[in-house]
């Protein structure tokens, strides 16, 4: 810190914004780690085959799945266009 | 039966055969027999670390490949005694180190020794994952960093699921988090996680707190692991950090900036 730094204003918050970057990214990441690898292939196929009933874009689509003792269930998520 | 454990974090550059290398002399140093194996194949830095590398003559490969024993290759070190380095091939590929290889080499290690300590290179390929394959423990080097910090997440998620002991449903591999190249002036600025938000974003217990300090940069240009730098902070920290390795109940250090006088404050950084 030199002579002229001392006067200014001293909090520089990017560690709490890394903080937060880094909450959302690892949760996200950690809740893909247990899926299988299968998934992304069937969300872009899901993807295709509701295309050709109405258009939507990339990201209006959501497929998960939990996986339970006796079942799994695979919810799927698509938001559709207002009109 | 040997303690295998893994140096390992994702990302490359954090400190994981600077770690390697004061861990194992630490554990060495302490009176177990002690093995540090470079998994690094193609890019052999442990050791120039170790200052032994001008006595390799035979390497991790070779010995799998049969082309020389375990004892020619292991090359022990001249400061301590019960410390020994198997060094990485400098030529040949990666997939040399088959999964067979590795488990036949690390059995007969076992025999004769009390700690196996693994450096694995950075990334997630097939070096990576056989240096964490047949671990015990994991210890996580990390940097204050969110590439670091997502890295050695992504490591941990690789350790809960393709480790052996994952494979075989045995008690999960022990998870230790070293956090490295620590600045806590800069912690208390704002500018760099702390501690807390490391462990809480990681989520694994904290074997230590390494600080950034100009000692690691020194001994490793003359070839001495840092945790033989008795006097410096760093050297201190290794050393708390392998007692802690061992079940000994030490307070962290170094994790709070020394407060600065007005006039060093004025004129220096």
């Amino acid at each position: 810190m030199s002579f002229f730094d001392y006067f200014k204003s001293k909090k520089n918050p990017s560690a709490s914004v890394a903080k937060e970057r880094l909450q959302i990214i690892v949760a996200h990441e950690r809740g893909q780690r247990d899926q299988p690898d299968y998934l992304p292939q069937l969300q872009q196929e899901l993807l295709a085959v509701i295309r050709k009933y109405v258009e939507i874009d990339d990201d209006m689509i959501q497929v998960e799945l939990d996986r339970n003792e006796n079942c799994s269930v695979l919810e799927l998520n698509v938001t559709l266009p207002e009109h | 039966m040997a303690k295998i454990i893994v140096v390992t974090s994702g990302k490359g550059g954090v400190g994981k055969t600077t770690t390697s290398a004061s861990i194992s002399t630490g554990l060495a140093r302490r009176g177990h027999k002690t093995v540090v194996i470079d998994f690094d194949v193609g890019l052999r830095n442990l050791d120039l670390i170790m200052n032994c590398e001008r006595r390799v003559v035979y390497d991790f490969v070779n010995v799998i490949q049969g082309e020389a024993t375990l004892n020619q290759a292991l090359i022990r070190d001249k400061r301590v005694n019960t410390l020994y380095i198997l060094p990485a091939s400098q030529t040949r590929e990666k997939e040399a180190l088959t999964r067979e290889g590795v488990e036949k080499i690390i059995n007969e290690l076992s025999e004769t020794f009390d700690y196996i300590v693994c450096d694995s290179p950075a990334g997630i390929e097939h070096g990576a994952l056989m240096a964490l394959y047949y671990a015990d423990e994991a210890v996580v080097v990390t940097n204050p960093e969110v590439s670091s910090v997502r890295d050695s997440d992504r490591i941990l998620g690789i350790l809960q699921s393709k480790s052996r002991r994952a494979e075989l449903g045995q008690d999960p591999v022990k998870e230790h988090l070293l956090l490295t190249r620590y600045n806590p002036q800069r912690v208390e600025r704002g500018e760099m996680l702390s501690v807390m938000d490391v462990e809480e974003i990681l989520a694994i217990p904290l074997l230590g707190v390494i600080p950034e300090s100009q000692i690691v940069l020194n001994s490793s240009n003359q070839g001495i692991p840092v945790i033989l730098e008795d006097d410096s902070d760093a050297g201190q920290a290794y050393e708390d950090a392998v007692a802690r390795l061992l079940g000994e109940e030490r307070e962290h250090r170094f994790m709070t900036a020394q407060k600065k006088g007005f006039f060093s404050r004025m004129f220096k950084g």
